[in-house]
């Protein structure tokens, strides 16, 4: 019976087939290279689960749509890439400050602008982290298979969910366009996370008033007979735009503070060979695989190295960072820009060990190789 | 006295509403809830979507679903509510602005899918909310804070604009003709697809100030005077339609609505 649910599989396929598993029923997109496979499976599955599809007119468009469709209580994405996601920045600080969950996949290519549009990238770390405007934290995840693209999309849908807050997937060219072996899960074995329903009688319902044990407000959909008022304003807990200074910092602190609060249920990570290793790669995405290859030659050749993948890339694992820097004598930052992650490395590691970069811009994946020939020379 | 429609649709704790001495828009909101009235909908299967701008503060005056947007966007959020869930009655909330310039995309898109959603638009002919800078609505000539020396631009008919994109109900009218208002806003959420009423209003604090336009009573004599009805528009000369605006039905059509399309195309399967 397993063999039977092995199957060969695209990135961007294998995030449709996480999206539908995790409970996804809403999809607006606009075509966009290379995430444009998210859109045309989607477009092709979502009507035969009783699911919708629209492609908007633009990405603000698609971001916007897929926020009121998940306010009236469907799981909703989008997927874009570089120049789309620029644009998502608007929606995307929306969903932050209304509390209203989404999946935003950036499938990265080479920017800035329209860039390297068929070439994969990892320029988009900091803009996942800052893009849109205002102090905010954020969900950002960052698979490097395609079996792992299916299990971190279905992880993104959850933790939207459980923490009301829009959740970005950061693939790149090569996570998105690779195919490889995948064993799909019995979706029955599978844990969702709901967005809890309010308890109370409408009259009574405080929309976004955090009840005593809760990490957020809980939320009907519309036209389930509570009705409240939905704002990007600073607002008060019944919903209300307001200026007053007490509350607005209320607010901001409380939707950043659960994120950066909750760091052991969001913070996912892999280890690689650094049981005895004295020195360490921290790679993520496409740059990860080339990364073990070059482990376990630099191994071979005696080096004690190994690696540290975070999955989730924001908010980043602060702690075991730190612990690993304290252990090694040297991490080296490797990833397909000019040191961005390099930047959240160095200032969490820097005072503890020695940080090191390396990066590149040429729409290349970065090869094993190349990794070696770094870590020996520098 | 006070008026039933208040305590019965209205948030009367978030009341005075923040519109200056003379503003128009609390005219169009109160025909938009006394067509609602009329129709006898029940209050939880309205979801009232806006964007930003003066006029889309009016969603949170109201008590319904309410949802106050970005700037723009309120018919794409419409979209995607209107589109999870076609049993609401969905009401967008708009401005000249907001619908003819950030959103002039969307408003195109969403009357040519002739997705079931009625849209008001709230024609101030100025950004109000930021001190009166020319829109999409400023007629060619007129004055505002971005525009000194007269707006060199062309302004926009919008009715003629969402009849092009595909809209299925198109109508007109001014806070003068208050009953005009009301009797499109039904009409338009009777209407079983994409509803485009323009509301004609007035802003005495930035347009009529900056354009010497009088008072609140000056500028609505002056709506009342220039609106035709269009049964009437029609038979003027071109000459005698220079200064006139057509009010009334502008257009209507009968075209198959986007969410039901969808409904049927899922049935396939």
């Amino acid at each position: 019976m397993a063999d039977n649910n092995v199957v060969l599989m695209q990135g961007n396929e294998a995030c449709v087939e996480g999206a539908l598993i995790a409970g996804m029923k809403f999809y607006a997109g606009y075509p966009i290279t290379p995430s444009t496979e998210i859109a045309e499976i989607s477009a092709s599955k979502l009507p035969k689960i009783g699911g919708k599809f629209i492609q908007m007119e633009d990405e603000i468009a698609s971001i916007s749509a897929v926020i009121g469709a998940s306010l009236a209580g469907n799981k909703a994405m989008t997927a874009t890439s570089g120049p789309g996601f620029s644009l998502k920045q608007e929606g995307i600080g929306y969903a932050i400050i209304a509390e209203v969950p989404c999946v935003i996949v950036n499938v990265q290519r080479g920017g800035p602008s329209t860039g390297l549009p068929t070439s994969p990238a990892q320029g988009d770390i900091m803009q996942a982290r800052w893009g849109t405007h205002g102090e905010h934290s954020i969900i950002a995840l960052c698979p490097s298979t395609v079996k792992e693209v299916l299990d971190v999309t279905i992880r993104a849908f959850n933790l939207s969910e459980k923490y009301r807050t829009p959740v970005i997937i950061l693939m790149d060219e090569v996570v998105g366009h690779m195919r490889e072996k995948v064993e799909l899960p019995n979706p029955s074995k599978i844990e969702i996370y709901n967005r809890k329903k309010p308890t109370s009688s409408p009259d009574d319902y405080m929309p976004y008033k955090v009840k005593d044990g809760d990490i957020v407000p809980e939320m009907p959909s519309i036209g389930e007979g509570y009705r409240y008022h939905v704002t990007g304003l600073v607002h008060d807990e019944y919903g209300f735009p307001t200026n007053d200074s007490s509350i607005a910092e209320k607010l901001i602190t409380r939707l950043v503070e659960k994120i950066e609060s909750n760091l052991d249920d969001i913070v996912e990570y892999e280890e690689y060979r650094l049981a005895d290793a004295d020195e360490a790669i921290i790679a993520y995405g496409s740059t990860a695989r080339s990364a073990k290859s070059a482990i376990n030659l630099l191994r071979e050749k005696g080096r004690k190295i190994g690696l540290f993948r975070p999955i989730t890339i924001w908010p980043s694992p602060k702690q075991q960072i730190e612990i690993l820097a304290k252990k090694v004598k040297r991490i080296s930052v490797i990833e397909m820009n000019l040191g961005q992650y390099y930047l959240e490395i160095d200032r969490i590691a820097g005072k503890y060990t020695n940080v090191t970069k390396y990066g590149s811009v040429n729409g290349e994946l970065i090869s094993p190789d190349e990794i070696i020939s770094f870590i020996e020379e520098d | 006295m006070v008026s039933k429609l208040i305590d019965k649709y209205y948030r009367t704790d978030r009341l005075p509403h923040i519109w200056c001495t003379g503003c128009g828009n609390g005219i169009v909101l109160r025909s938009i809830v006394k067509a609602i009235d009329n129709l006898g909908l029940n209050k939880d299967d309205i979801c009232v979507v806006s964007g930003i701008g003066c006029s889309s503060r009016a969603s949170g005056y109201l008590d319904f679903n309410t949802v106050h947007t970005t700037h723009g966007r309120a018919l794409a959020f419409a979209t995607g509510i209107k589109f999870s869930n076609p049993n609401l009655h969905v009401i967008v909330i708009t401005g000249d602005g907001d619908c003819a310039a950030i959103g002039g995309n969307h408003l195109i898109h969403a009357a040519r899918r002739n997705i079931d959603i009625t849209t008001v638009v709230f024609n101030n002919n100025i950004y109000g909310m930021t001190g009166g800078q020319y829109s999409p609505a400023t007629p060619t000539g007129d004055k505002g804070t971005t525009a000194p020396y007269g707006n060199i631009d062309y302004n926009f008919d919008l009715c003629e604009l969402a009849k092009a994109a595909g809209a299925t109900y198109v109508s007109r009218s001014t806070i003068y003709a208050a009953n005009m208002i009301i009797k499109q806003v039904e009409e338009g959420i009777k209407n079983k697809g994409f509803s485009f009423i323009e509301t004609l209003t007035i802003c005495p604090t930035y347009y009529g100030r900056k354009n010497s336009k009088g008072n609140a009573v000056d500028m609505v004599t002056h709506l009342k005077d220039s609106a035709v009805n269009i049964s009437a528009y029609e038979k003027l000369s071109e000459e005698e339609k220079a200064n006139r605006i057509p009010i009334g039905e502008l257009y209507k059509r009968n075209r198959p609505e986007y969410t039901e399309k969808y409904e049927s195309m899922m049935k396939l399967f």
